[in-house]
């Protein structure tokens, strides 16, 4: 537990904890507003909604975001808003989103969704777009400007001219190791728009970016990667607190650079391997980032989870509750100045038990 | 989800053998080209493993095993035999693949000595080459 929180927002969201422990969702509270407009969201993220046949769908994966939305419409207090963070879909076909358009339409709350690449190469987007609305767009929610990305996007050549059908372009992008992949990027127009966004707000207003992709290089093999990181970085810049949630990479991270925070959420449907244990590849996990234990295949839903957020400062601080792991926090350190783990970020662990 | 998968350049490896001279030598050696049609060989029986790897037909959801392990990370075959301490005892690896094929891809078992199973094997320890062998970690 962290001396860096407010205690007394961090009492109110471990209740919250308690009695609803086993959410594979985030729950964030923003409490650096006025007391009166404390709100709390929740976060759900990368589902991968796989069609089989007819009406029949991988059950692993749907158990994932059913078990979040029960579990979100259980949360007190309620969220706001419930932000869903991309890949809704496997292969982002009209019977995978409508199932999973379905299963996210139990939501108590309003719903506010992110793209993914296994929502957007089958069709580009377009009948995410009928289900969801806008791929980006910017919001303000009781003194916090929100940004969401379409991050998951590429070079035209690859997208356009590369692939004869619509489906082999879907299943070329959806190989996570596929060489035959491109690198994702958020591209001119959108970086275009953002500028423009990101003008009428003040540099002291707290500025949370949600996007599917990093939005820096971790390991380009498998996408955790977007290729003009550097640039979209560079808008958020100015902000005294400008702070990035991410999905696609089913695991913890966590990052600092220069006045950005980078924080990951999990998956509801499946954990990855961190990129350094693939043995070929150089990979650059942040070095802050202690890694999640390996994942146990026995359980289904293990090393997948929820976490709550709690930006009081402007900044955001993760309490991850990890199904068969022990629950982890991740805080910014003011004196560090980078989010560190109030548990194990200077504890090396024995070798025999590290990650493997 | 077609790969080529980069082939080691074991003839590379024979040259540098030869260049070391007299001090490498061994009586009958084997030939450039019978140490290229091996190495070919077991390439062929690798990109299949990649193949299967990430085929949606080898189980029955069209799950794959790619899904949860790109490049087969988070396979550690380097470790098996192991004490698989789910199942209880010392298996191998096969063993594990075919609770993999059974589970997450609601699939049916492999036979441990199937082409198949082989490609699989050969795949997931290639992806791991170079790291020391530690039969039994967990």
């Amino acid at each position: 537990m962290s001396n860096h929180y407010t205690r007394r927002s961090f009492l109110k969201t471990a209740g919250t904890v308690a009695a609803v422990s086993t959410l594979p969702v985030t729950l964030v509270e923003i409490a650096f507003a006025k007391p009166q407009d404390n709100f709390t969201f929740a976060y759900i993220s990368d589902s991968h909604i796989q069609h089989i046949r007819a009406g029949k769908f991988v059950n692993n994966w749907d158990r994932g975001l059913i078990r979040a939305v029960a579990e979100t419409n259980l949360m007190t207090p309620k969220p706001d808003f419930v932000m869903f963070g991309g890949d809704l879909a496997q292969l982002g076909t009209k019977a995978e989103l409508d199932h999973g358009a379905g299963m996210l339409a139990k939501l108590n709350a309003p719903l506010k969704t992110v793209m993914g690449e296994h929502d957007y190469y089958l069709d580009l987007g377009e009948y995410w777009s009928k289900l969801f609305g806008p791929q980006y767009y910017s919001f303000d929610h009781k003194g916090v400007h929100f940004v969401v990305l379409n991050s998951i996007l590429t070079h035209d050549e690859w997208t356009f001219n590369r692939w004869p059908t619509a489906e082999q372009r879907m299943n070329e992008m959806a190989g996570l190791d596929n060489p035959n992949g491109s690198p994702f990027m958020v591209g001119e127009k959108q970086r275009d728009w953002l500028a423009k966004d990101l003008a009428k707000v003040a540099k002291d207003t707290p500025v949370v970016v949600f996007s599917h992709s990093p939005i820096q290089k971790i390991y380009k093999g498998w996408n955790f990667w977007t290729d003009d990181a550097e640039q979209v970085q560079a808008l958020l810049k100015p902000f005294d607190k400008a702070n990035v949630v991410y999905g696609h990479v089913h695991q913890i991270q966590y990052n600092q650079i220069g006045n950005i925070a980078f924080n990951s959420v999990m998956a509801t449907a499946w954990p990855w391997p961190y990129p350094s244990t693939y043995a070929q590849a150089e990979t650059y996990l942040p070095k802050l980032t202690i890694p999640m234990n390996r994942a146990d295949p026995f359980f289904e839903r293990d090393a997948t989870g929820w976490q709550m957020i709690n930006v009081n400062t402007g900044r955001v601080d993760l309490a991850y509750n990890l199904y068969n792991n022990r629950s982890r926090t991740v805080a910014f350190d003011h004196k560090r100045g980078h989010p560190a783990d109030t548990q194990f970020q200077d504890v090396a662990l024995e070798p025999n038990r590290a990650h493997y | 989800m077609k790969t080529k998968i980069i082939r080691h350049s074991l003839a590379a490896v024979v040259g540098a053998a030869i260049a070391l001279g007299s001090a490498g030598a061994r009586a009958d050696e084997f030939t450039k080209q019978e140490a290229e049609r091996w190495e070919a060989q077991f390439m062929q029986v690798v990109q299949k493993g990649r193949e299967l790897w990430t085929s949606p037909a080898l189980g029955k959801n069209g799950v794959v095993c790619a899904q949860c392990h790109p490049n087969a990370a988070n396979s550690h075959p380097e470790t098996y035999p192991k004490f698989q301490k789910q199942i209880g005892k010392v298996i191998t690896l096969p063993e594990m693949i075919n609770w993999c094929i059974r589970n997450p891809l609601e699939g049916q078992p492999l036979a441990v000595d199937s082409p198949e199973m082989t490609a699989l094997v050969a795949y997931a320890t290639y992806e791991r080459r170079g790291v020391k062998l530690e039969p039994g970690k967990h």
